[in-house]
């Protein structure tokens, strides 16, 4: 009924090839700006920002940086913890040495390290596919976190092993370390998100996004297009590899404040790629959606039931989450094969059409 | 962006944000004693014995004496699966409800509390775990870690070696081995050991044990075969443990040289060998067995009402104990805050001022219905947070462990130069690290 496109005329090409051709939709994105940069930091408590939100919006941009390879390119790739991990280390290299620089910045060049390392790890896709590109990637994600055990120099020869995040400063407020507030560090990653999100769209949308779906579709027919391989290929490597190590940093620095090497395990790696199958492979979207399913649906299982005063076993809510969990990856695989972000398309087509069917 | 996600995201954070209003009300008249503890994941073999014994010690508090002090204890145990991010995870869900000690068992999520804790004022109580060097009170007037660190278990582990060889300079050219699981844990002692190596002329041979290869490690016991180690000493935790074991015992390596840091030295490490894994040697903290006043009340009390997960026959297991001797120290620092404050009800802040005046004396012990359970714990202090008390060498003789050496002492004078330099390393690495403000109290 309010969601219709009647009377929204479009009178230039511009207009048209929008990304939200609807006033609703753009509507509804400047609400959800709205709540997240405004009602959220205003409101929530610190567990709702620093274990929820913050996590959240990391997670989503490391889905959105698998996405790009995985669901926009069709390179499979089971190294994106580790591509994580590059982020997080360089970033903490960058800042050990050059201390003086505001971290935002290193936090973000910390992803150009991360494409390098990501798109020498790429190379072998040209000659391999699918199921078997899988197990190369595999070979990035267990030798890069063998160094980043072994090589003592990446965590600045600490004892522990560990990286543990220095104070940093933006305009004399501390972002990072302990003394950092939730709402500063949520804010900083919020903005970085919204930023590369907008980035990527405007990648997918345009000639390097069209180049890469070619690819993804066929890539004997992209070829005969004249679309070269193997940049595209490493392109798509290397962007990808950028978000996830971008998000890797933010992950140690704005969230953890301090890591070992298991974070960025074959593990982080996996639920990454959970959450694009289970989103949507190609699609923006897809990548927050299946975060929000694969990553705050387990706290809102395991910490709602005990606010609300039902006496459970802290083990038995874990099991219970991991069966409720399972079981509802499977019944949204069953009624959507093609994730989350199909099921809200379907939606928005039926609302448009309502109340006929079709 | 878009819409879905953040819809559910509110709404979550609308009932998350809501409730906690309405049981906080509840819980002024008690004491909030958050447990962070594990019974799933890969280390639940070790985990589930050390959470029931340390919240049977304190629900027993509150069924036989009413909690401390007349206040009862407000237990909450929060699932970590020893895993950091859901550590810390909890620790951010609890941290509002003005908890009084954090015991997060596990040395990574330790590491990550550790500068939270300055800033939330909440002391964390890291039982001989974490972070070594935190034993320096004066960097880190927060984290306590009594009764002693990795470095002082190590220490007293050559100790009991120098005695066995007849001096440790009998150690010269030998070979040293040392397997560790690969985290933040195992890697502790590897600077004070190379520090003995320089000091006592042996050799040093680091085997490290991934997470996910805890379960076989026949590479690393073959390079065993092949090196012959005099002594090998092991920092393992979970299944690794028992797997270890085993394949010492598989490797005819002599189970007498093959020595465990209290963390290796539960019953279920051991029996899986079955005979072979006769003779293993462990250090340890305090005594095993349920023979003892206050585990007979928790039998009683707890137990026996089925208000515990335990099972019976698995009471006085050594990492039971080990969760009763945890809980002991929790106890008795908020005892000893409710002493100095005057107060009932006391806070994070006030329990960190009790566990820097910490004192259990043996006549203490004896009071507490634990006669000769450990080591008297009388040099907590605000400048050590860690005390450095002595703990014995036990046996394994194929179905229990035996007690085969008298209380060792660290050696405190090689250990603590090593603390003060970590602590100073740490403090210079992190830049912003708040200066000491808290005040000292008294020894009471």
């Amino acid at each position: 009924m309010l969601y219709r496109e009647a009377g929204q005329y479009k009178t230039s090409y511009q207009a048209d090839q929008a990304v939200f051709p609807l006033l609703q939709d753009r509507v509804g994105l400047l609400v959800i700006l709205f709540v997240a940069y405004v009602v959220i930091p205003l409101t929530g408590n610190d567990f709702l920002i620093n274990a929820v939100m913050t996590p959240f919006l990391i997670f989503s941009l490391a889905a959105i940086g698998l996405n790009l390879l995985t669901g926009y390119t069709g390179l499979l790739s089971l190294g994106s913890g580790a591509f994580m991990g590059v982020g997080a280390y360089a970033c903490y290299k960058l800042t050990t040495y050059f201390p003086d620089v505001n971290i935002i910045i290193w936090i973000v060049a910390s992803g150009f390290v991360a494409a390098l390392v990501g798109a020498i790890f790429g190379l072998p896709s040209l000659r391999i596919k699918g199921f078997y590109l899988a197990i190369a990637t595999l070979a990035a994600q267990f030798f890069l976190e063998w160094s980043f055990t072994r090589v003592a120099w990446l965590y600045n020869h600490n004892v522990s092993g560990a990286i543990e995040v220095p104070q940093r400063t933006l305009f004399g407020v501390p972002i990072t370390g302990p003394n950092a507030t939730a709402e500063t560090r949520y804010l900083i990653v919020l903005t970085i998100v919204v930023g590369m999100t907008w980035v990527a769209s405007n990648i997918v949308h345009g000639r390097i996004g069209r180049m890469w779906m070619a690819v993804r579709d066929m890539d004997i027919a992209a070829e005969l297009m004249g679309i070269r391989l193997l940049p595209t290929k490493l392109l798509a490597f290397a962007v990808s590899s950028f978000y996830c190590g971008v998000a890797g940093a933010m992950m140690v620095f704005l969230w953890y404040g301090g890591a070992e090497s298991t974070v960025f395990s074959i593990n982080q790696s996996f639920t990454i790629l959970f959450m694009i199958i289970i989103g949507g492979l190609g699609s923006l979207l897809g990548a927050y959606l299946g975060a929000a399913l694969i990553f705050v649906l387990p706290i809102v299982l395991r910490f709602v039931p005990p606010k609300l005063g039902i006496p459970v076993h802290a083990a038995t809510v874990e099991h219970i989450t991991f069966m409720i969990v399972g079981a509802l990856i499977i019944f949204f695989l069953i009624v959507e094969p093609h994730g989350l972000a199909r099921l809200w398309q379907i939606g928005k087509q039926k609302l448009r059409v309502w109340p006929f069917p079709y | 962006m878009n819409v879905r996600h953040l819809v559910f995201g509110v709404a979550c954070g609308a009932m998350l944000g809501v409730t906690p209003l309405a049981t906080t009300a509840v819980a002024q008249d008690s004491i909030y004693v958050p447990l962070l503890t594990y019974r799933t994941g890969p280390f639940a073999n070790s985990g589930i014995p050390i959470a029931n014994g340390m919240h049977d010690y304190l629900a027993m508090l509150n069924e036989r004496d009413g909690g401390i002090g007349g206040v009862k204890l407000n237990i909450e145990e929060c699932e970590t699966g020893y895993d950091t991010k859901k550590g810390v995870e909890c620790y951010e869900s609890i941290k509002g409800k003005n908890p009084t000690v954090i015991n997060p068992y596990s040395t990574g999520i330790t590491l990550q509390l550790i500068p939270k804790a300055a800033v939330d004022k909440i002391p964390i109580l890291s039982m001989a775990y974490g972070l070594s060097a935190s034993a320096i009170g004066e960097k880190f007037p927060w984290i306590f870690n009594p009764p002693a660190t990795y470095w002082d278990g190590l220490s007293m582990i050559f100790r009991y070696i120098g005695g066995k060889e007849g001096g440790l300079d009998r150690l010269r050219g030998k070979t040293v081995g040392f397997i560790f699981l690969e985290s933040g844990y195992g890697r502790e002692p590897i600077p004070l050991l190379e520090q003995f190596a320089k000091d006592y002329g042996f050799n040093v041979k680091l085997y490290s044990v991934a997470g996910k290869e805890m379960q076989d490690q026949s590479a690393q016991w073959l390079a065993v075969r092949r090196d012959r180690p005099a002594w090998m000493i092991m920092w393992g935790w979970g299944a690794m443990n028992p797997t270890a074991v085993k394949r010492a015992a598989e490797t005819n390596y002599p189970m007498d040289k093959f020595i465990g840091i209290w963390w290796s030295g539960s019953e279920d490490d051991a029996r899986p060998a079955g005979p072979g894994g006769k003779g293993y040697l462990t250090l340890n903290l305090h005594g095993v067995g349920a023979n003892y006043p206050a585990i007979h009340d928790i039998v009683k009390h707890v137990v026996g009402k089925g208000k515990s997960q335990v099972d019976k026959s698995k009471v006085g297991e050594n990492l039971y104990n080990r969760g009763v001797y945890n809980s002991v120290l929790s106890a008795e620092a908020i005892r000893n805050a409710q002493k100095i404050t005057g107060k009932k009800v006391v806070n994070g802040a006030d329990v960190r001022r009790g566990l820097e005046t910490l004192n259990i004396s043996e006549a203490r012990w004896k009071e507490l219905g634990l006669p000769e359970f450990a080591a008297p714990i009388t040099a907590v202090s605000c400048a050590d947070h860690n005390g450095h008390h002595a703990a014995y060498m036990q046996q394994w003789d194929g179905t229990k462990w035996v007690k085969v050496s008298d209380w060792i002492v660290p050696m405190k004078d090689k250990v603590r130069p090593l603390l003060e330099a970590a602590a100073t390393d740490y403090v210079t690495k992190n830049t912003g690290w708040p200066k000491r403000s808290e005040a000292c109290d008294k020894q009471s």
